[in-house]
């Protein structure tokens, strides 16, 4: 079947099999390595990306299903040569070893912003539950998004 | 002035956040056939038949293979001394050992296809009987291999002696090993299995092309799996290139060579095209080597005023059902069995034994984790029995600092440590009286939430395993630097803090120099990166390699200014040979590299560390437990930190917090679990419980920097530390909340069903 949608400000149009999972489409269909598949649950939040501005586990929406959307992964996240304020604040914080878990990460910290930036601990904590990191620790993730946060309140960090 | 020591961010970090990395399914390989592989539904089973033919027909396929159709030899032996009528095949032949066990291996046009045809594989499989629990293992009549007779892969001190690693005498427990004790403890201590779950699962890719293999694998040590390569295909050295580029993870989980990842090159070659498998995370939780899994009988003495006099440990190691590095981590317990503590006597025996159940490897401690654990826990019940604060207990008996270095009863010697600051600076840090005070508030008031306070003082074995790493390190003619090393980083920051030894070293910018790493046609030669070791060996390989390219590039310096070499100067803040008191005329590094002609300005290192250094530490953790629920919060972490010299202390932290994240897990929250017919019960992340951010608070860590005198970086390793100081920190701290209640010991991990029962039948007097 045909699936037409916008990633990262282009139009994209592919044939697909019908079952074909919104990551997959990216991936294989696409060539837009960056978004991760970690887990086959729904659990891990490595494959997450922004569909029409929300969050959305890719690996868990059929490409067919985001027919028409718009969708932002993080090879759409910088401006040209400048960092996205979440990839700026996620190198400066050292929020990130592996990097597996990163752009899912990063795509649904972005959403988490957005959604609220009146952010505390608990509540970037509790909005990152469905992203999973081994390597971090999560410590500076959380500093990292509460850093960003900050900033879009207006705040100095 | 230097730039090591200096918090520095990650120079990898740009292409991780704009374009992801490059994993090994990541990679693009034109007409590639994918492999899915037929697993084991069950634990223990003869296989009667294997009926392919409707697979066969289905679309796409290219090829089945089962084990009928292998010419390899056996898959090497994963660890030494283990019994080899217990390795591993590479697909099962005739019966069947655990639950992810390999069958057959579908090879189709795409992956969709190889999965969906491997649904059609009807294997006709006879039920045995499966040895899942360890502790019967040994003494059951069934085995897990026939052909062995028995269940024990590895035995200590026995096999010790045997291999004639210890000399008899020491292997011996004293006769009157509790002689003199007023008190003695004794507990049963599960340290359960759990699944190292790094986010990027296992993958591997392989083309042959007019005879040379090139292999991408998920790798942490590409050299080595390259020489299973060559072992295995019979080829020459030079026929083999492995990749490890960038991975997702490894924990120690991705070090050996697994036979899923092995055999893709041996489907490539059969082939002759392209091969490559990924697995998916069930698989990665059922055939991705687990850690851990040992059941641990210690008994501790003292005396009345708190002084430790003997230790013993007994342990039954689970290595699963093809015993490997697991079999063999009894032996790094071992090694680290009397922790920071001077203990005159101790005992330790271990039988490590095969179960039909997943094979244990190493993950993140690999051994040292289950000895820390052990005596933590029994330094607390110590302190309980009789009544003296833990942290004094702990006081009481550390290592001294005069006694450095240090050998302890195993026959493990320290090379420098400070325990007690270590101790006295968390305790400060965390207000440890404060702390207590309001613990007692609780306790009188009858709190539902009542306070835990968990201490752990820890010492472990970093680059244990002798040897050399590799380093090198090559001036190119635009005066920037190349960097290859043995080591192979996935997620521990080499790219960025080696080039800031070499920038420190030879006095140019971080940015022009080049690191690589993880590919064997470019890094000749490399060990990995596993063990906390690779600053240690690797990192002091290429600061030595740079220093010897300084040396050189002097030398030639002094020819073309006609000085003496003993006159020329480095000057690092511009990067600039000059003759001493005239530095207006100069030779760039460039222009030395240009002069250098075909002999280059180059160096290389092996670097071998006169011994093992050994990172120690304390941890603090504050616990909130709800007596009513069960539920454990964690309100604080405190953890103190040595790793030697710091080179850069973001990167260090990093470490530590990972670590730490990984010992609540396992204290709190992870465990594998089999039912009795070795059925896996937590085989996805949906069942299995991967700490997440909302169980973890922020973490207060303190460095602490006594420099090792076994390498010139002063550094030890820092990798592992915070996994061991603070999994028993965590689980004291859950008993302690509930001490006086009259629980004494929890097993990991403690459950809100665990606590909450134990809380049940201390009340009931059970």
């Amino acid at each position: 079947m045909k699936v037409t949608m916008d990633v990262n400000g282009a139009r994209e149009e592919r044939d697909v099999e019908p079952r074909t999972l919104l990551v997959f489409f990216l991936r294989d269909g696409l060539g837009l390595t960056g978004t991760n598949v970690g887990c086959d649950t729904t659990s891990c939040g490595a494959c997450t990306v922004l569909m029409n501005g929300q969050s959305v586990t890719s690996c868990t929406v059929l490409a067919a299903q985001a027919e028409g959307a718009s969708i932002t992964t993080i090879e759409g996240l910088a401006r040209g040569e400048e960092l996205h304020p979440m990839q700026r604040a996620f190198r400066e914080h050292h929020a990130l070893q592996c990097g597996y878990c990163t752009p899912g990460m990063v795509m649904a910290a972005v959403s988490l912003v957005s959604e609220n930036p009146d952010l505390d601990e608990r509540g970037v904590r509790e909005g990152l539950e469905g992203n999973l990191c081994r390597c971090t620790g999560y410590h500076n993730i959380v500093a990292a998004v509460l850093d960003v946060a900050r900033s879009a309140r207006g705040e100095a960090s | 002035m230097s730039i090591l020591g200096n918090r520095v961010v990650r120079r990898e970090d740009q292409k991780f956040l704009t374009t992801g990395g490059s994993y090994v399914d990541d990679l693009v390989l034109p007409g590639a056939a994918h492999i899915v592989y037929v697993r084991s539904p069950m634990a223990h089973a003869r296989i009667r038949s294997i009926d392919t033919s409707e697979a066969l027909g289905a679309p796409g396929v290219v090829a089945i293979f089962t084990a009928a159709d292998i010419d390899l030899s056996p898959m090497p032996p994963g660890a030494p001394f283990v019994n080899r009528e217990m390795s591993r095949p590479w697909l099962a032949g005739s019966v069947v050992r655990f639950v992810g066990d390999l069958v057959a291996a579908v090879v189709a046009e795409t992956r969709e296809q190889a999965a969906d045809a491997a649904e059609l594989v009807i294997v006709d499989y006879e039920p045995l009987t499966p040895v899942i629990d360890p502790a019967t293992a040994e003494a059951n009549a069934t085995f897990v291999h026939e052909s062995a007779g028995t269940n024990v892969a590895l035995r200590l001190p026995e096999d010790l002696v045997t291999v004639g690693m210890m000399p008899a005498e020491a292997a011996q427990e004293p006769p009157d090993l509790f002689e003199g004790c007023d008190v003695i403890v004794r507990q049963r201590i599960v340290n359960q299995r759990v699944a190292p779950c790094p986010l990027e699962v296992r993958a591997a890719a392989s083309s042959w092309e007019d005879g040379r293999l090139t292999h991408w694998a998920t790798s942490q040590a590409p050299h080595a799996v390259k020489g299973e390569l060559v072992q295995l295909f019979g080829v020459d050295e030079d026929a083999v290139r492995a990749i490890a580029p960038d991975v997702g993870g490894g924990f120690g989980a991705k070090i050996g060579g697994y036979p899923e990842e092995l055999f893709v090159a041996w489907v490539a070659r059969r082939l002759g095209r392209p091969a490559r498998w990924v697995e998916t995370r069930t698989e990665s939780m059922l055939a991705l080597g687990h850690g851990r899994a040992q059941i641990q009988e210690a008994e501790l003495g003292g005396t009345r005023d708190g002084r430790i006099l003997a230790y013993r440990l007994g342990v039954i190691q689970d290595a699963g059902a093809y015993p490997a590095f697991g079999a063999f981590l009894p032996m790094m317990t071992r090694l680290m069995l009397s922790g920071v503590y001077d203990i005159a006597k101790v005992s330790f025996s271990s039988c490590s034994v095969a179960t039909n159940t997943n094979p244990v490897v190493a993950y993140r401690g690999a051994g040292r984790p289950e000895a820390t654990a052990a005596l933590e826990r029994m330094v607390d019940i110590f302190a309980t029995e009789i009544g003296v604060d833990p942290a004094e207990v702990r006081r009481q008996n550390l290592v001294g600092n005069d006694r450095f270095p240090f050998t302890t009863p195993t026959g493990t010697t320290y090379d420098i440590g400070d325990y007690q600051a270590a101790l006295d600076r968390v305790l400060e840090a965390a207000g440890y009286a404060e702390l207590r005070e309001e613990q007692r508030r609780r306790r009188e008031s009858g709190d539902a939430r009542q306070l835990g306070i968990g201490l752990s003082s820890y010492v472990e074995i970093t680059n244990g395993i002798p040897g050399s790493e590799f380093g090198s390190v090559e001036m190119l003619a635009d005066g920037k630097a190349r960097v290859r090393t043995g080591t192979s980083p996935h997620g521990q920051g080499h790219v960025t803090s080696w080039a800031m030894l070499v920038a420190d070293q030879l006095g140019i910018a971080m940015d022009d120099v080049e690191v690589i790493h993880g590919d064997t046609d470019l890094v000749p030669r490399g060990v990995g990166t596993f063990g906390s070791k690779s600053l240690q060996s690797g990192g002091v390989a290429v600061y030595q390699a740079a220093g010897q390219v300084v040396e050189k590039a002097r030398r030639l310096a002094a020819d073309l200014l006609e000085a003496n070499p003993n006159d020329i100067e480095l000057d690092k803040e511009r990067g600039l040979f000059a003759v001493a008191g005239t530095p207006s005329v100069t030779r760039s590094w460039a222009e030395l590299a240009a002069a250098s002609g075909d002999e280059g300005l180059s160096a290389e290192v092996d670097f071998a560390a006169p011994g093992a250094t050994f990172p120690f530490g304390a941890h603090l953790v504050v616990a909130e437990v709800d007596t009513e629920t069960g539920l454990v919060r964690l309100a604080r972490i405190v953890a103190v930190d040595d790793a030697g010299r710091l080179l850069n202390p973001l990167i260090a932290e990093g470490q530590v917090h990972g670590g730490l994240a990984q010992g609540v897990a396992q204290a709190l929250l992870e465990e594998m679990i089999y039912d009795e017919q070795g059925n896996p019960l937590t085989s996805n992340l949906a069942d299995y419980a991967f700490v997440s951010a909302a169980e973890l608070p922020s973490f207060e860590t303190h460095p602490m920097e006594t420099p090792t005198p076994l390498n010139p970086l002063g550094a030890k390793g820092i990798g592992e530390a915070g996994t061991i100081g603070s999994t028993p920190a965590v689980q004291n701290a859950v008993v302690d909340a509930l001490s006086h209640l009259g629980v004494r010991h929890i097993d990991m991990p403690t459950t809100p069903l665990r606590v909450w029962s134990a809380i049940q039948a201390a009340r009931s007097g059970r």
